[in-house]
Formats: structure tokens, sequence, C-alpha cells
């Protein structure tokens, strides 16, 4: 076992340039960073700090430019598309700003989809239930989004993020269509499942929201500009 | 993800869009129906013309005597030699030499002006013997066929059909009439029920005289003229066996020993069968061609609606792609929902082909007017079966450009999509 058995997410030299048209846009410059087993990091920044691309990468939906990142061990430079997928699928847990739950589906159909692509057939709707009673929504799970609130669509969300123990949850913003209650809601959720001993990489531009953490990591340009650990509030 | 889950992803994709899968559906449908509806029709052509050939007998084999040539070796065409003799039919009815073959019959044809009373009428008039309508399957009605003694006597007698019977009588019992064929005076003596098949010439408007009495009264001058010998083999089985039998006697007695120097030609129903068969067939595949014509433009219905499906769900697609599915998730989903409309529209179109065949048989077969004319059709099993198998098929191939444009799509910019 080497020292660093317990890193979860390992960044070193990521830069991530873009294309549009003839111009190339720089977007992460020489990121280094390192999350901890049980960490409840924020990653903080104006919007185009890069803090989006740097949610993507971390989330296996996009490869950096140069560097190298290692998500639980495995650099993820060597891996092929259906090995990310595989990646996404039973390493990071999403949750989005917008919920990006599927239209048209029930709650319990929504939170068992990873463990579909998973082929996870033995016990899925017992693991996915218990996932939905975690987020405090067992009684809606028959309910389809459009029936559900912002706040609670955002838990059948994180339900979603859990229901493969992932890795890490990566929150980009889970508050951000969200009110104030609902909000501190999902919030005091977060809290407590990284209590339990999740890690939890949340994305924001609210301080507010960023107060939640015990770790925040600023962002300007591309580049990390502070990363310093916080007292943290107790969630209101 | 398991073909279980595929499934029934497809069905809530499908389910969710009922109007626009039910149109996308039809067009398949329209096709698939229009397949198995012509081919029927191909069908029935070609089973009602098979009947009529069977009507003719299927034990038969005709000889005709090669075209003469003239001068310089011209050819004067298809049956116009004389080469055919009374002595050729006494050899070929030698059961010793030919075991296979019951009778064998000459006939000759003239042109038959018909009058009785006021009334006139043409038919085909055959000289043949006493054993003409035993070889060519006619019944005899009224009256009897005439005799042998009438054949050797040169009896100026004849056996008319139904349709003779039809125009020129006026309802009254022909038997017992004189009728004058070629300003000739023949008296009836009998009646042919009808076949009643039509199509291939009507077999009913025939009047048949004794051979002799044709060569005398009716030929013109010609002689003692045979145009035809009909064969009736033992069975439908020894036809081919009778009719090598009559080209080895036939060999002989011409004194010819390379076969492919006859002076005459054989033709058995089979063969007949076969080249009605080519064309009937000719004929199904080009209706079925043009059906498909309908399959072909609703397969393009279903890549166009599919195309639509991939983009208005491109946001669903980037979620899936985020919460770990395979390129070969999204495109196995968008595959099975482009066969499941395709394979679910062959399915009803099956049913509403079939359904329309067997309703267009029913009414078709009794009433008169335009659609009697039309052959009743017949539904062919492989034609259903190559009718579904070729609209999954459309659904697969129109299928795969839309998934496979699902698949490749980027999970951040899917995500991003609004």
């Amino acid at each position: 076992m080497t020292p660093t058995a317990d890193v979860m997410i390992s960044l070193r030299g990521i830069t991530k340039v873009y294309r549009m048209g003839s111009i190339e846009v720089h977007a992460l410059r020489g990121i280094d960073l390192e999350v901890r087993a049980g960490e409840f990091v924020a990653i903080m920044g104006a919007s185009g700090s890069g803090k989006s691309t740097l949610m993507n990468l971390v989330g296996c939906l996009d490869l950096p430019t140069t560097g190298t990142y290692i998500l639980d061990g495995v650099d993820v430079r060597d891996l092929s598309d259906s090995q990310l997928a595989a990646v996404r699928n039973r390493k990071i847990g999403f949750v989005f700003q917008s919920f990006n739950l599927i239209p048209r589906s029930t709650a319990l159909h929504n939170v068992e989809m990873p463990l579909i692509y998973a082929n996870q057939n033995q016990g899925r709707r017992q693991r996915a239930l218990e996932a939905l009673a975690m987020v405090g929504l067992a009684d809606r799970a028959a309910h389809q989004p459009t029936e559900l609130s912002g706040g609670q669509q955002q838990r059948v969300a994180i339900a979603r993020a859990l229901v493969t123990e992932p890795a890490i949850l990566l929150a980009d913003e889970p508050t951000g269509n969200l009110d104030t209650e609902s909000s501190s809601e999902i919030m005091r959720l977060l809290t407590s499942l990284n209590q339990e001993g999740r890690t939890i990489v949340l994305i924001t531009h609210e301080a507010e929201i960023a107060a939640a953490a015990r770790r925040v990591v600023r962002l300007r340009d591309g580049l990390v500009v502070s990363d310093e650990l916080q007292q943290v509030e107790a969630a209101r | 993800m398991n073909i279980y889950e595929a499934l029934r992803l497809a069905w809530s994709g499908l389910l969710s869009n009922r109007l626009r899968s039910g149109l996308t559906m039809l067009g398949i449908l329209i096709g698939v129906s229009a397949v198995i509806l012509l081919v029927a029709f191909g069908n029935g052509a070609s089973v009602q013309v098979q009947n009529q050939v069977q009507a003719l007998g299927s034990n038969i084999v005709y000889i005709y005597p090669a075209s003469a040539r003239g001068a310089g070796g011209v050819s004067q065409g298809f049956g116009s030699g004389s080469t055919l003799t009374q002595a050729d039919v006494d050899a070929l009815n030698n059961k010793a030499q030919a075991p296979d073959i019951v009778t064998a019959i000459p006939v000759t044809n003239a042109a038959g002006n018909m009058t009785w009373q006021n009334q006139n009428w043409f038919a085909q008039t055959t000289g043949s013997n006493q054993d003409f309508a035993q070889v060519r399957n006619y019944q005899i009605a009224t009256g009897s066929m005439f005799s042998a003694d009438d054949v050797r006597n040169d009896a100026k007698v004849v056996v008319v059909g139904q349709t003779v019977i039809d125009n020129l009588f006026n309802g009254q019992d022909p038997v017992g009439q004189s009728i004058k064929i070629n300003r000739q005076s023949f008296r009836v003596v009998g009646t042919f029920a009808p076949k009643g098949s039509q199509g291939l010439g009507n077999q009913d408007n025939v009047a048949v005289v004794p051979i002799s009495a044709a060569w005398a009264y009716l030929a013109g001058g010609r002689g003692k003229n045979i145009s035809q010998i009909v064969i009736q083999a033992t069975d439908s089985s020894t036809v081919q066996a009778a009719q090598q039998e009559a080209t080895q006697i036939l060999l002989n007695r011409h004194n010819i020993g390379d076969p492919a120097q006859a002076d005459f030609t054989t033709q058995s129903q089979q063969d007949i069968l076969n080249t009605v068969g080519q064309i009937t067939q000719t004929l199904t595949i080009l209706l079925g061609s043009i059906a498909a014509i309908s399959l072909v433009v609703g397969g393009i219905g279903i890549m166009n609606i599919m195309l639509v499906t991939v983009t208005e769900r491109t946001r669903e697609i980037g979620i899936r792609k985020a919460i770990g599915a395979r390129r070969a998730d999204i495109l196995l989903q968008f595959l099975i929902e482009s066969m499941f409309l395709s394979g679910l529209g062959g399915l009803l179109g099956i049913a509403v082909g079939v359904g329309l065949s067997l309703w267009v048989s029913s009414i078709s077969l009794g009433s008169s007017g335009l659609l009697s004319s039309l052959p009743a059709p017949v539904v062919s099993g492989p034609s259903v079966l190559l009718a579904f198998g070729v609209s999954v098929g459309i659904g697969l191939f129109f299928g795969i450009y839309p998934a496979n444009r699902a698949a490749a799509l980027h999970p951040i910019e899917a995500l991003r999509y609004e």
C-alpha cells in the first residue's frame, strides 16, 4: 500500500485547451489537486474561471489536454470510451444544477438507471428503494419528475448518484435552481452524507453554499489561487 | 444493459409519442400490406392459369409438325409443315412400342363459319376421331360422341360446345338439328358440357367433326393434313415417358437419326405449365417490387422520425451517458426503437394485407363486374414471412444512421443541449 492509498482524486498539471473556431481557449492552465476519501471539498470561482471544465474532467466526461488524472487508483488517460462510461457508472455520482432526471420515467426507474447500465439485475429494485429512502423519498418512488417539486427532484438525483456506491459524489451547483428552503434541505442532506463517510466535491459560485464544505478551493483563470480549510458552519 | 430493459425502454419511447409512432408505423403497414396483397394477386393469377392448364388434362402431350422449309431452307413458321400422318397416329397407338400411351388422336383444324336458320357464329372446327372427348377431357352433356364408324364413313356429324350452343340455337335443343359449316350440312349428334374456364382461349367455343369429314368437306383442298397429334398418357407421372416413346417412334418412322433434326416437336402439359409459370412469376415479382417501393418510402419515414427523436432526446442521451451508458447501450436503445416501429408496423401490415386478400377473394369469386375479372388473391406463406423480415430489416437499416448519431454524441455537448 502506498501512503496515498486513500487519495480519491489526484490531478497533476492538468491543462485543457478548447478550440473555438481559430481561437484557442485555455480553460485550465495547470491544476494540481488532491482529494482524499471522506473529504467535502467546495470548488469556487466566478464564471469563466474553469470550474465547469474541471468538473467535466473530474467526472470523466472529458479528458485533459495534458497532465495526469488518477481517480481511485485508475489513470483515466489509458481508458477507452466504454471504460470511461464504466468509470462514470461505478466511481462517480453526478448531481446537476438542472436535476437532469429522465422525463416520463418514475423516480424509482431513474434511480435504477445506473444499475441497469451496470448490468446489476440482482436486487436492483431493492437497492434503488433503499437509495430513495436514504434521501427521504421512499413514498415518491412511483412519481414522475413532473409530479415532484424541485427539491424532491434534486433528492431523486442524489439517490441516483448514490445507488452505485460511487467513490465520489460530484455536485455541480446542486442548489442553483432551488429556492432557499430547498437549498438548505439539499445542503443538509449532502452534509449528512459526508458525515457518513462519503467523498463529496461541490462546485459552486455561492459562498453561502461553499460554507458547508470543510475545504474550499478557489479557481481563477484556470489556476488554483487558494486552497484552505475552514470552520464548517452548521447547515441551517 | 440487457435486452429486456432495452425493449422496455424502446416501448416507453414509442408510447411517449403515440401519434408520431402511429403515423410512422402506418408507412410500414401500407408497404407491407401492399406487398402481401399484390404478391397474392400474382399468385392468384398463377393458380388460376395453372388450373386452366390442368383442365386441359394433366397427362397430355402434343405433337406438332415442324416448320416446313421452303426452297432455300426458309422456315415457313411453326406448325406449317405436314409431316404427320394417320400412320404415325396408328404407330403411337401400338401398346407394344408405347406402353405409357393410352390413346393418340389426330387433330386437324378448319375455320368454322356456322349457320343455323338465321343465326351466324364462328368457332374453331376441329377434325378428330371418336376418342377426342376422352383425351381432351370433355364430358358429353346430351346426345353422344360420334362413333368410329362415323370416322370411317366421312359422316357429316358434329359435336358442339356450350358457347356455340348459346350463340347459335336460341335456347333450342341442338341435338338432331342440322347446321351448316362452311356451307356443308352437318347433323348435331351431341353436346359438350361446359368447361367454364377462360383466359387460355375459350374451350367451350368448339365444334368437333370426324377427321375424315373435315378432310373431305372442310379442308379446302389441303389434303389429309394433321396439324396436331394429341397423346394421352396413362398417368400424369408417365407423361415424360410417353413423350419419349412418342419421340422415338416418330424418329424411327421418319428415318431421322439426330433428334435435333426432327421434323416434329412435342410439348407436354408440363412444358406449358412451366412457360406459364415463368410468366406469372415475372408478373408477381413485378407487382411485388412496385409494392416494395412503398416499403422503402416507409423506411425513410422511420429514419426521418428517428432523427427527430434523437435530436429531441439529445439531453436525455447526455444524462444516460453521464450515469454510465456506453455507446453500445445508446445504439441498441435507438436501434431497437426503430425496429420496434417497423416490426410492429410490419405485423399490422401482415394482418391488413392478409385480411384484404381474404376479403377480395371472397367477393371476387361470386360477383360479376370489374373485380370479378381479377384473379382471386392467394396469400403465400413465404411472402408473409419475407414481408415481416424485410420490415424488421428496414427498421434496422434505416435505424442505424440515427442510432449511430445518438451514440456518437459527446456527453458534455449533449448535456448542454436545450
